[in-house]
């Protein structure tokens, strides 16, 4: 710190009318209001009861099941990328990373014919060490999120397809359903309960823990401080103190993370993978955080609206499957719905910032 | 307001001018026109039966907008018109979505499923969730290795591998001595098994380029930095018709006199074949595993019949050549071959 800042002098309270506006009561209503989340919330209802209508196949247990499970598979990845735009950050390597972490723990495994655990737990070494390589090449350049995390994307599905080739000789890893260990991380990792004749899979179980997990770092503890300055204003946060380039590193950590989880989500419950998937995936979590109310320009959003985004993602890829329309439209029902739920969403806050 | 006036006479001139183009200007050639009067040939959609009106779904891993997998389908729904079925389909050209889809249709509790396997590993759970929920299956185009083993009452398609071996033994014939196996899906594997098949029967070396699939501009670029940096290729094969008439114009651009072949047919391919711009295609006649696909499901639902007894029923290789161009231009515009 060559140029230390101004410490933030205390405004002096000027003497108003009426008492502080920080003190005013506000009625539930308008501090729901106030909540980033809301329009998604209002959209996902709607979302909801269109499908209701359109796709009678859609409100029984075993489609919403399906609906619940696509949803998770985007919100397991959304919840982390949405921190990382509240913190003021992209990731555009977040979809390749998750097959990039399935093909470490599968080849790792294999190659070395070791218990699947020790494949799993190279793989979350390398995950997490792709992740603090976009952080730490991202605070030390000083580049654009978007120009590193591009290359990174490109490297890895490179990455991805020579490896796999090179090693096993064919674009998808060898099944390695049949080695030791393989059961007891297929429990953690892509198993489903029956809970009264609705199948829960276990990626919905490790959903919603990352949210709640999200949502306490964002509002009960100092990183989640941290990520909202960061995100709001870099230099001001630097200023007053705050670790931004260990926050942003984090924050990459906390999607490798999750892409990791992801990762061997698609290896258990496959138990091969293909080197080639995985590209435009990352849309879809910007997308889920974008819709579910985290602002483009970082320090806004919030963990369950990312979730509440992923879950209108889940029902509108799912429920134009149900209304059995020709999926030629597909794409277009996808973007309207879209479209409509992030208008909806900007509608709301600007109501909620004008009742303020 | 007199400027305004001129402006609305002004394009009232001009949509006066273009519709009267439009209708003096008729295409005697082509066009929507003679496209319906082929149409109005071909034959009628009525139903040829009166057993239930079943639903049968598709699920593929084509990509949007992909030629061949029209053509699968124009076979599917006209042998659904005739058996009196309704036919829906899906595709998602990643496997774990892919999965998702079938999943979504066994939810709705569909009479019989048709679903590719380009990614095998990735739809066993959900063709093992369609055997428990008492639902046909019947696999088409890609994964005759395994769909017995996932279950499916039978496989329509091409065997990947058998198909790059007649590619490489006509190579053999036309005396190719270095090939260029042009993938444009990273990471399917019927694309990795139709060059292995062609580097196996094929006695020159064959050496293996992925483009980007669906950028166009891409495929072209890179085929040809790739005859301009080694003259010595003698031969391309596109693994899709798409992608044959850009390797012609990628074999002009760098001035090079390989012959280019394909697999796969469309209406340009079958021109390229007639004006010897294109070697021969070798075709898997995707139009029969939509057809078939149907049909067989209906035979299954209504009689209990099962074809191919456990192999799969092939509906490839057929290496179509400039002698049989001629008659399969006229199929190729219609979409069906």
């Amino acid at each position: 710190m060559s140029t230390a800042a101004p410490p933030a002098e205390p405004q002096p309270t000027k003497p108003t009318e009426g008492p502080d506006e920080r003190l005013v009561h506000r009625s539930l209503a308008r501090r729901l209001m106030g909540r980033p989340e809301l329009g998604a919330v209002v959209g996902a209802i709607a979302v909801f009861l269109f499908f209701s209508f359109a796709a009678d196949t859609f409100l029984r247990a075993g489609s919403l099941s399906t609906v619940l499970y696509a949803s998770s598979t985007i919100g397991i990845m959304a919840v982390p990328v949405a921190l990382l735009m509240i913190g003021g950050e992209f990731d555009l390597s977040a979809g390749v990373m998750v097959v990039s972490s399935a093909l470490v723990s599968s080849m790792f495994s294999y190659q070395m014919t070791a218990n699947t655990w020790v494949g799993v737990g190279v793989s979350l070494l390398v995950t997490l060490a792709i992740g603090v390589f976009n952080g730490v090449l991202l605070t030390r350049t000083k580049l654009p999120s978007f120009i590193i995390t591009l290359g990174t994307f490109f490297m890895l599905t490179g990455l991805n397809l020579g490896f796999t080739k090179l090693i096993s000789g064919t674009v998808s890893t060898k099944s390695i359903a049949d080695m030791e260990g393989f059961e007891s991380a297929r429990v953690l990792f892509a198993s489903h309960l029956t809970i009264g004749g609705v199948d829960i899979q276990v990626t919905i179980i490790w959903w919603i823990a990352l949210i709640a997990l999200a949502t306490w770092i964002l509002l009960r503890t100092r990183v989640g401080n941290w990520i909202f300055a960061v995100g709001g204003n870099a230099d001001a946060a630097r200023a007053v103190g705050v670790p931004v380039t260990k926050t942003k590193i984090g924050l990459y950590m906390g999607v490798a993370f999750a892409a990791w989880v992801s990762g061997q989500h698609l290896l258990f419950s496959y138990d091969a993978i293909q080197s080639g998937d995985g590209v435009g995936n990352e849309f879809l979590y910007i997308i889920a955080a974008a819709v579910g109310g985290c602002l483009m320009t970082g320090g806004y959003g919030s963990a369950i609206g990312a979730a509440v985004g992923a879950f209108i993602f889940g029902m509108t890829s799912k429920g134009i499957v149900y209304a059995q329309w020709n999926p030629d439209w597909y794409k277009f029902f996808l973007g309207a719905m879209l479209l409509l739920a992030t208008l909806l969403n900007a509608w709301v806050r600007k109501r909620a910032e004008a009742n303020k | 307001m007199a400027r305004v006036r001129t402006g609305a006479r002004a394009l009232g001139a001009v949509l006066a001018g273009v519709l009267g183009l439009a209708l003096a200007g008729c295409s005697a050639t082509g066009g929507k026109r003679a496209e319906e009067a082929r149409e109005a040939q071909a034959a009628g959609g009525r139903a040829a039966v009166n057993t239930p009106k079943w639903t049968f779904a598709m699920v593929s891993h084509s990509g949007d907008g992909d030629t061949f997998w029209d053509i699968v389908q124009n076979g599917a729904e006209q042998a659904a018109a005739k058996d009196n079925i309704k036919f829906v389909y899906g595709h998602d050209e990643e496997g774990s979505r892919q999965a998702q889809l079938v999943q979504s249709y066994i939810d709705q509790k569909v009479d019989g499923l048709i679903v590719t396997l380009a990614k095998p590993d990735a739809m066993k759970g959900a063709l093992a969730k369609a055997e428990k929920a008492g639902i046909p299956v019947i696999t088409v185009n890609s994964g005759s290795e395994v769909s017995e083993k996932y279950g499916a009452l039978t496989h329509v398609g091409q065997d990947e591998s058998i198909a790059g071996e007649a590619v490489g033994e006509e190579l053999n014939k036309r005396h190719k001595k270095k090939a260029l196996c042009v993938l444009h899906e990273q990471g399917n594997v019927g694309h990795e098994q139709r060059c292995d098949g062609a580097e196996k029967t094929f006695d020159g070396t064959l050496k293996r380029l992925y483009v980007e699939g669906t950028n166009m501009p891409d495929v072209q670029s890179s085929v040809e930095s790739q005859l301009q940096a080694d003259p010595k290729i003698d031969s391309v094969v596109t693994l899709g018709a798409p992608f044959a008439a850009t390797a012609v114009k990628a074999k002009e651009q760098a001035n090079s006199d390989a012959e280019i072949d394909t697999f796969d047919l469309n209406a340009q391919v079958a021109d390229g074949l007639k004006d010897g711009s294109l070697g021969f295609a070798v075709d898997q006649q995707p139009y029969l595993q939509g057809y078939q696909a149907v049909d067989l499901l209906w035979l299954y639902k209504y009689n209990s019949d099962v074809l191919g007894g456990g192999r799969p029923v092939l509906t490839g290789p057929q290496v179509v050549t400039r002698k049989d161009a001629g008659a399969l231009a006229e199929y190729t515009k219609r979409g069906t071959r």
